[in-house]
Parts: structure tokens; C-alpha cells; sequence
């Protein structure tokens, strides 16, 4: 991928107003730094003109970039259009929390060029908000929806969560059902995860229960997307869905696609030319790199053929796209038994020299790379 | 002459052997207290380890008696194990006499009368000596009269001490110099001298333990190897005290070492007779044969870039240790490896232990083989030791398999359990023998296939460890063979292959793949394994298909990380054996080889 194609630029809003016990990216709920980072987030993107050259999608997520006032968030939107043009049709994107919303705040995002909201609604379940420690509920988010559906742009993005001890698919059917009433464009169905220094994976190495065992996680996955798929949407990687493929969210595509991005903030990651590069995950160290070198780039990576080969592997089996032959080492043995193995399993069709996962296929899809390399 | 005395000491396992070595080492002020290792003569950590010797050393003692009369007594050590038996055979070759160690608790075993027996056919001295006298289960009386009538000894001769302790070593000294015959030999004779051992050096190359019995030899000789009739100039000539004592030379009688150019220990014979170019002896020393392997195994990397890392240290390894063969083979399953010879089971343990300790080997080695005989209708012959290379079933005429005459000394009690075990493993003919009241030796003919995995293993686990056994190579016998295949997934696993009784078929194909199934971990799709034989399943099991791995979330983030995790794997898949599409850990190939209960 040549950096000249069209860049995607993430921000990462290392600000919430609290932590959800499940959550590992990182954030703060001391808004105390909100000016400086955002200048220093600004300075940082400035240092970077010389790589990208132009974007053409824009991803406030974080954090819950809904927390930001929304001064800030216009000086700080104004900041990043000055660093380089973005393409007319970009798809600019943030992230949501129900609660934070109103009418006006969203007619603020309309006005500052977002042309899609994702809505971090997880569940309309109050029992189950509480159970994922959220600080919204049932009645928030259906106001919110009708707000957003009212006043907001057109492309809706919903992130739900399911899977988590308990969680019948009678139960999460009656969530489902309820969010396509506002029809969104696009739905994340995430399957509860847990992370070591997290409470929740805390709570679990101790024994107490917050996942679904496999065989329930396994059942509520397959019904997801047959419940969606006969909804018409397109399961179009292992965790999203689009009501067709023009509201595939085109950022997310470019990290599973290899494309260049750049990610301004604490803990963003970017990439370009086959180079990863990373940011500290803290809003300090971050600030203070950028305030005297104008870089907060604190790891970097350079990666091998073989890396890459490996990275289009794994990220291509996430998709419905798949993987190109000619990236699975088609001479080797292995390759054509692992191939016949996955079609007579029904884990992959072969078409248009593409092996590409089924359903199935997306529930096995983190093993499926190793099975093609040597 | 008179002054020098050559023994060695023989012993069942653990009965104190090396200990015993060790005392009288230090009791001849040979090496410094301070200095002193346990069991000096075991050089070798695994010998340490498994308290066994299997590599002989020789010590020349000093020694001075109570008159103040010098002697050099020359301790010949022998291997501990059946599988080094013709090593024994030819260490003992240069002895005069034996001591014969007893362990006070356990009595007389297995080994212990084979290894008297050995030390008749040489017609040495035999010097009965009960160690252990100090443990608390000592049982003093009753080994005595295990001397007198299972051994045909006489009690009253046998000493008494415990090498642990330093008790009695005094009078092994005396009567070792009262008891033991000097050598004969005439030193005007041509030389003639029996190589018993080897040894390899890096700096020097083989370094040859020989015992002198005619003549004399000295550095600048033109020597002749009457095997092969090479001939070496000699470098150096001395005496092993701990370390080499260079000598101007070596005569008539005495034990010591000769450097002569050889490269490396496969360049020599055990059993070699070494006599002068010029002035040839008549005849060589008797007993002289090639030693032959018997069990056979192919030795794999793990990994497949390691081949050459392999065959490196097979190479090093073979500098000192003439008996192991091996040559290029290549599987399927397995990629490049090498198809190796070896004496027996034990020999097969040990090469394999000491190429993964000393050289750093990660291998797999695949089901041991013996060496059949194949008569096809054709009218010709073939000797198959790799099951790969069996002939087709319609084309054989007849088959036969090597028997041993297993011998098996247990406490009367566990004859039930010991029977069953041998009539499991298709032993024939038993006879029994009842050398002293509640002792038994049984003894079967049986196949030496059944006994290469695990029969030892087996025998001392079902009589808690008091069974000793003891086996000798008696002839090859006609037998119904078949050849087993494993699949996995439809392909066959070449490595697993195997020949097998006809009868012993589905019992190895049901284990095989009830290990299988526990060795591999599940994959993304079903994995079937069978066992079959002549076209024929006879044996399966179903490893299910898990359904879930994925991780929910993949974005900017998580790439890098997702990536070293699968280069991570992609290292662990290197220590994966590839049958098709199924990853089977090198574990599995190893486990096979194990009966259930071993676990």
C-alpha cells in the first residue's frame, strides 16, 4: 500500500468520566489535561505532514470523545483540518456514550463535518448496563437514538456487547431487535472479553464468572449473524456488521487492509509503508514527548516480508474479503490439505482464487494463519 | 610380572559397584580427598545420574602392601548393562580375577549370575563380596547362603564390606594380591595385546585400553590391527591413574593405554587383537566379533532447519562410541533424520539422552524396530529393520523375528503377574528354576520385538521393583508379521509405522491412537485416526473440532501484538510434526511409545 493512497487519521480522547470494568483501552477520568493534550495533539499531527499527504477518514474514538466540551472539540477539529486537506467524500466518525448527548451537542457534530456517530449503546438491558458498569441506561439510550435519528447525520453506527456469564440469546435477540428499530447502518456485536488488568479479568482469575463459556459464546455468535444476515446485513468482519457495503466503516477497513494511518494521542498506533510506530499510553509522558521534541513516538517497527505476509494473514481471515492465494504459500503441501481441511469443514469457500471464511470460519479465524505458515 | 594384578568388579546394578571403584581409588591415595567426586569412574553425568556404568574406565592403582611389596593392580571397569554384554566380554577377557559384589540386602539377582557365569567362561578367579553391610536391611546370613546355593560358591570365602562406609576395603585389597593369579605371558614373544575399550580425545583421537598379554610395546613400534591388518605407529604408551601417566612402555601382563594416530574410536574394535607389523603374533587373542546392532530407531530434529545441527552432533557423539550405526533417512512426517543401530534399548536411551544433554538436541526418535527376515515368493530374501521398507504383504512367502531366552529372577510371589506379562508378550517354552526357597528364575524364549519398549519398565513396576531380567540373543523364528500403518486424517504418518506380530496388531494400533488423541490438540476441523493394517482399519478415535478462538476486537492497537503472538506460534510450530493439515506436537511421537500406566 503506497502512502499516497488515502490515510485514515485516528484520535484517541484518553478522557471518561469513568472506567467500565471490561475495558482495556486506555483512558483517564480526570479531564484536568483536556487543553493541553488537545494542543499537544494538534502539534503532534503537524509534525506528520510530511508523511500524509491526505486523508480521507477521520476517527474520533478513545476514551469517549462525547465527554470533550465542545469548544475544545471545535478548536481541536479546526486544528486537525489545517494539517491536510480531508478528501470531499471523507467518512468522519466519533464515538459516543448515550448519556452525553443532547440535541445540541449533536447539531455541534453535525456542524464540525461528522458525518457518522458511533454510539457505544452495548445494551438496553438495565441489568446487564449495570452488570458492565455503565453510567447509562435503557431510557438514556432510546432518547439518545431519537435524537440522533432526529437531528444527527444519516450513518449510525451502534457498538453492542454480548456474551458475558449468563447472557441468554433470548435476551439478547429482544437487544438486537430493539436497536434495528432505529435502523442503523452498522452494528459492532463484541464479544465480552476479558483483559489481565482489567476487573473483570481480575474478577475472573479469581474465579468468579463474566464470560459465557465457549460453547454459549460459540451459539450466540452463529445466531448473531444468522439474526442479522436474514436481516440483511453484511457480516462483513468477524465482529461488524454494515447494512450494505458502502456503510462498511471505510476507517476500520484500512487497519484490516494494511491501508496507511496515522493516530494522534496517547497509546494511537500508526502505520505507513510497511512501518508501525506507537504512542506512550499516557496522557503525561505523551504530552510532555510532544511539548519538547514534537514526536511522541516511543516504539517503532519496521516490518519483514514475512511479517507482512503474516499481518495480511491474519487480518484477512477476520474478513469476509479472506486472504488472496498467492498469499498462502500455494506450492506447499501443507497448504493444499489446510485448504481442503477448512472447504470440507465448512470454514472457508475457494472462489475467484480468494480462500474466504464462512460464518464458522470467523469463529476459528485466529488459528486459521497458522495453519499456512511453515 | 608377578607384582601386577588385573580385576575388574561385577556387580548387579546398584549393588555398589562404582562406590566400591571409588574407595579403592582413594584408598590408594590416588586422588586427593578434597578432589574426590563420587564415583570417580563415572565420568559421564547420566552415568552419575542412573548410577550405572556404561562407558568402561580403567585405573591402574598403586598399591602397597603390609610387607612394603609394590603392586599394580589394575582395576578394569565393565559396563553395567546386557546391552554392553560383549564389552564385558572382552574387559573380562583381560582379567584374572573378579570381584563379585553383593549387595547384603537385595541377595543375588539376575546380572549377578549372568556376570558369575561370564567371569566361569573366562576362568577367572571369583572373589565373592556382600557390600552394604552397614544398611539396616542387611541380611548378611541369608546372602551367604544365596552364594552357596544359587551361585555354587563358597560362603566362607565371600568378604564383607561396605564401600560406602570404607569398611573391610582392606582385606578386598589383601585378598584381591592373595586370591587373584598374577598374569602369565612371556615377554619374548611377539605382542600381543587385546583391545578392550576405547576411548576418544579430542586433542590425541582414540585413545586404546589394552591389555598386554605377550611382549611389550613402546612408542615408535609399527603396530598391526589383526582384524583389518591397518597399521599405526605408536605416539605414546601409559598407564590411566585418574589421568594419563605416559610409560616407556607397556609390558608383559600389564593394563594401560596405547595413542597410535586413530582418529576416533569407530576406527578401532573392541576385541581387536594388537600385535608388531614386523614381528606378528601367530594367532589373535580368541573371541573376536563384530558387534552387531539389534534395535533400530530413526532419530529426527524437531525442527527441520536443525538437521545439519544434528548430524554434527551424531558425528561427535560417534567419536566415542563405536556401536551406535547410523545413516541418512527421511520421512514424510518427520523431513531429514537418521536411521540408527544401536546394541540395545538402553543403548538407545543413552545416545538419545546424551544428544539432547551434552548436544543440545531437540529430536524425536520413532518407534524402535528389530531386524526381520522376510522370504518372498519370488524365491529371494530381504532383512527389513524400517517398517517402511516392509514388503508387500501378497509378495511375502514367510517371515521371521529375532528371539532372546529372557531370564527373570523374582521373589516367588510375583511369578503369577511375571508369567502373564511374558505370555502377553508371546513368551514360549517357560522353564522355572527355584535357586533358593521363595526366589524364582523363569525363563522364556520370546521375541526381542516385545521387549525393546518397554517390557523392562513393565516387569519392574508389577513386581514393585524386585524383578531383575536378563536376555541373550538365541535365534530367528519363523512368525506371522504384519505391517501397521497409522493415518491421520486419511495420511499416513510414516514415522509410525511399525512390523507386528499378527495377534499383537490391534492392541498397538488401539493404543496409538488412543494417545494420539490425547497428544493433539484440537483443531479447527475433526481429525480422524486409524490404525490399519493390510487394507484394513482396525483401529480409531475422533478428535473433535473446537469451535471458538477469535478475539472480538482488531484495530489499530491490537495488530502488532496479534502478530507476535503468531510469530510466536509459528516458533511453536517448529516443534509441530506437519501430517496434512494437522499439527502433531513431537510429544505425541514420544508418548506413543508409552504403555498407560507409565503415564
Amino acid at each position: 500500500m503506497k502512502s499516497d493512497s488515502a490515510a485514515g487519521l485516528y484520535v484517541h480522547v484518553p478522557f471518561c468520566k469513568g472506567k467500565c470494568p471490561y475495558c482495556d483501552f486506555y483512558s483517564i477520568t480526570d479531564p484536568g489535561a483536556e487543553r493541553r493534550w488537545a494542543r499537544a495533539l494538534i502539534r503532534e499531527g503537524q509534525g506528520y505532514r510530511a508523511d500524509f499527504s491526505a486523508f480521507d477518514s477521520l476517527y474520533l474514538g478513545g476514551g469517549t470523545p462525547s465527554v470533550l466540551p465542545d469548544d475544545l472539540l471545535a478548536e481541536l477539529l479546526a486544528g486537525l483540518d489545517a494539517l491536510r486537506p480531508f478528501a470531499s467524500e471523507s467518512e468522519r466518525t466519533i464515538e459516543c456514550n448515550p448519556n452525553d448527548l443532547s440535541p445540541e451537542r449533536i447539531e455541534c457534530y453535525r456542524s464540525l463535518g461528522f458525518n457518522r456517530i458511533s454510539l457505544g449503546i452495548q445494551s438496553l438491558d438495565d441489568t446487564e448496563l449495570a452488570f458492565l458498569g455503565r453510567r447509562h441506561r435503557r431510557s438514556d439510550t432510546l432518547r439518545a437514538l431519537d435524537w440522533v435519528r432526529e437531528r444527527g447525520p444519516n450513518n449510525l453506527g451502534i457498538d453492542l456487547i454480548y456474551g458475558f456469564a449468563g447472557h441468554s440469546i433470548a435476551r439478547w435477540r429482544s437487544t438486537l431487535e430493539a436497536v434495528l428499530r432505529y435502523q442503523p447502518q452498522h452494528l459492532s456485536c463484541y464479544q465480552l472479553t476479558l483483559a489481565d488488568r482489567t476487573p473483570f479479568g481480575r474478577a475472573a482469575a479469581t474465579g468468579q464468572p463474566r464470560l459465557a463459556t465457549p460453547e454459549e459464546q460459540a451459539d450466540l455468535f452463529l445466531f448473531t449473524a444468522e439474526f442479522l444476515g436474514e436481516r440483511g446485513f453484511l457480516h462483513y468482519e468477524v465482529s461488524n456488521f454494515a447494512r450494505d457495503s458502502t456503510y462498511r466503516c471505510r476507517h476500520n477497513l484500512k487497519y484490516w487492509s494494511r491501508a496507511p494511518y496515522l493516530g494522534l494521542g496517547p497509546a494511537a498506533h500508526s502505520h505507513r509503508d510497511g512501518v508501525r510506530w506507537w504512542n506512550p499510553a499516557s496522557v503525561e509522558a505523551y504530552c510532555r514527548a510532544v511539548e519538547v521534541t514534537g514526536s511522541a513516538a516511543a516504539g517503532r517497527e519496521q516490518l519483514s516480508s514475512e511479517q507482512i505476509r503474516l499481518e495480511d494473514l491474519a487480518l484477512g481471515f477476520r474478513t469476509r474479503e479472506g486472504v488472496a492465494l498467492e498469499q498462502l504459500d500455494p506450492g506447499a503441501p501443507r497448504t493444499q490439505a489446510a485448504i481442503a481441511e477448512l472447504l470440507e469443514a465448512g470454514l472457508a469457500t475457494l472462489a475467484a482464487g480468494r480462500l474466504r471464511p464462512t460464518t464458522r470460519g470467523f469463529l476459528v479465524a485466529d488459528g486459521l494463519s497458522l495453519l499456512f505458515v511453515a | 610380572m608377578s607384582n601386577i594384578r588385573n580385576f575388574s568388579i561385577i556387580a548387579h546394578i546398584d549393588h555398589g559397584k562404582s562406590t566400591l571403584a571409588d574407595r579403592l581409588i582413594q584408598h590408594t591415595g590416588l586422588v586427593d580427598a578434597r578432589q574426590f567426586r563420587d564415583q570417580i569412574l563415572d565420568s559421564m553425568d547420566l552415568e552419575r545420574e542412573r548410577g550405572i556404568t556404561i562407558k568402561s574406565q580403567t585405573v591402574t592403582l598403586p598399591y602397597i602392601a603390609a610387607d612394603g611389596t609394590h603392586y599394580e593392580l589394575n582395576l578394569i571397569d565393565t559396563p553395567g548393562h546386557v546391552d554392553f554384554s560383549y564389552e564385558v566380554s572382552r574387559a573380562l577377557a583381560s582379567c584374572e580375577g573378579v570381584l563379585l559384589l553383593i549387595d547384603a540386602s537385595q541377595g543375588v539377582e539376575a546380572q549377578t549370575l549372568a556376570n558369575m557365569y561370564l567371569a566361569m567362561e573366562h576362568d577367572l578367579a571369583i572373589i565373592p563380596v556382600i557390600n552394604k553391610i552397614d544398611l539396616p536391611s542387611a541380611d548378611i546370613d541369608r546372602t551367604r547362603e544365596q552364594i552357596d546355593r544359587e551361585l555354587g560358591l563358597d560362603p566362607d570365602e565371600a568378604l564383607l564390606c561396605s564401600a560406602k562406609e570404607g569398611i573391610g576395603i582392606d582385606a578386598v585389597f589383601d585378598a584381591v594380591i592373595a586370591r587373584i593369579p598374577p598374569p602369565r605371558g612371556s615377554c619374548t614373544e611377539p605382542l600381543s595385546a587385546l583391545l578392550f575399550d576405547a576411548r576418544y580425545d579430542p586433542f590425541r583421537g582414540a585413545i586404546i585400553s589394552c591389555r598386554v598379554f605377550d611382549g611389550t610395546v613402546k612408542p615408535g613400534d609399527i603396530l598391526r590391527f589383526m582384524s583389518n591388518g591397518h597399521t599405526h605407529k605408536v605416539e605414546e604408551v601409559g598407564l590411566f591413574q585418574i589421568v594419563r601417566e605416559p610409560r616407556k612402555e607397556l609390558g608383559t601382563g600389564s593394563v594401560g593405554y596405547i595413542i597410535c594416530g586413530l582418529k576416533t574410536v569407530a576406527d578401532t574394535r573392541v576385541g581387536d587383537t594388537i600385535t608388531h607389523d614386523q614381528r606378528p603374533a601367530a594367532k589373535p587373542q580368541p573371541g573376536f566379533r563384530d558387534v552387531k546392532p539389534v534395535v533400530f530407531s530413526s532419530i529426527y530434529p524437531i525442527s527441520s532447519d536443525e538437521y545439519s545441527a544434528l548430524l554434527d552432533a551424531l558425528e561427535k557423539y560417534k567419536l566415542n562410541d563405536a556401536a551406535l550405526i547410523y545413516q541418512k533417512d527421511s520421512s514424510a512426517a518427520l523431513g531429514q533424520g537418521f536411521r540408527c543401530g544401536f546394541l540395545g534399548l538402553l543403548h538407545l536411551e543413552i545416545v538419545q539422552q546424551r544428544l539432547e544433554r551434552e548436544y543440545q538436541q531437540a529430536i524425536i526418535m520413532t518407534v524402535p524396530s528389530v531386524q526381520y527376515h522376510f522370504k518372498l515368493k519370488d524365491g529371494t530374501s530381504v532383512i527389513v529393520e524400517n517398517p517402511l521398507y516392509a514388503p508387500d504383504p501378497t509378495e511375502i512367502e514367510s517371515a521371521e523375528e529375532p528371539y532372546i531366552r529372557a531370564g527373570i529372577l523374582i521373589p516367588e510371589r510375583y511369578m503369577g503377574v511375571v508369567m502373564n506379562l511374558c505370555l502377553e508378550r508371546r513368551g514360549t517354552n517357560p522353564r522355572t528354576h527355584y535357586p533358593t526357597p521363595g526366589r524364582i528364575e523363569l525363563v522364556f524364549d520370546m521375541p526381542l520385538a516385545e521387549v525393546i519398549f518397554d517390557f523392562y519398565d513393565r516387569l519392574k513396576t508389577i513386581t514393585q521393583g524386585y524383578g531383575s531380567f536378563d536376555y541373550e540373543m538365541i535365534d530367528y523364528r519363523q512368525s506371522e508379521l504384519v505391517k501397521l500403518d497409522i493415518l491421520v486424517n486419511g495420511e499416513r504418518v510414516d514415522a509410525l509405522s511399525l512390523i507386528v506380530h499378527r495377534d499383537r496388531a490391534r492392541q498397538w494400533a488401539v493404543q496409538v491412537c488412543d494417545r494420539l488423541k490425547e497428544e493433539i490438540p484440537r483443531h479447527q476441523f475433526k481429525i480422524a485416526i486409524q490404525g490399519a493394517s493390510g487394507g484394513k482399519i482396525i483401529a480409531r478415535s475422533t478428535i473433535s473440532a473446537f469451535r471458538k478462538d477469535v478475539t472480538a476486537k482488531c484495530y489499530g492497537g491490537d495488530i502488532t501484538r496479534k502478530r507476535k503472538l503468531l510469530e510466536k506460534q509459528k516458533e511453536g510450530k517448529k516443534r509441530m510434526k506437519m501430517v496434512g493439515a494437522v499439527m502433531i506436537p513431537q510429544q505425541a511421537f514420544v508418548a506413543v511409545l508409552k504403555t498407560k500406566d507409565e503415564k
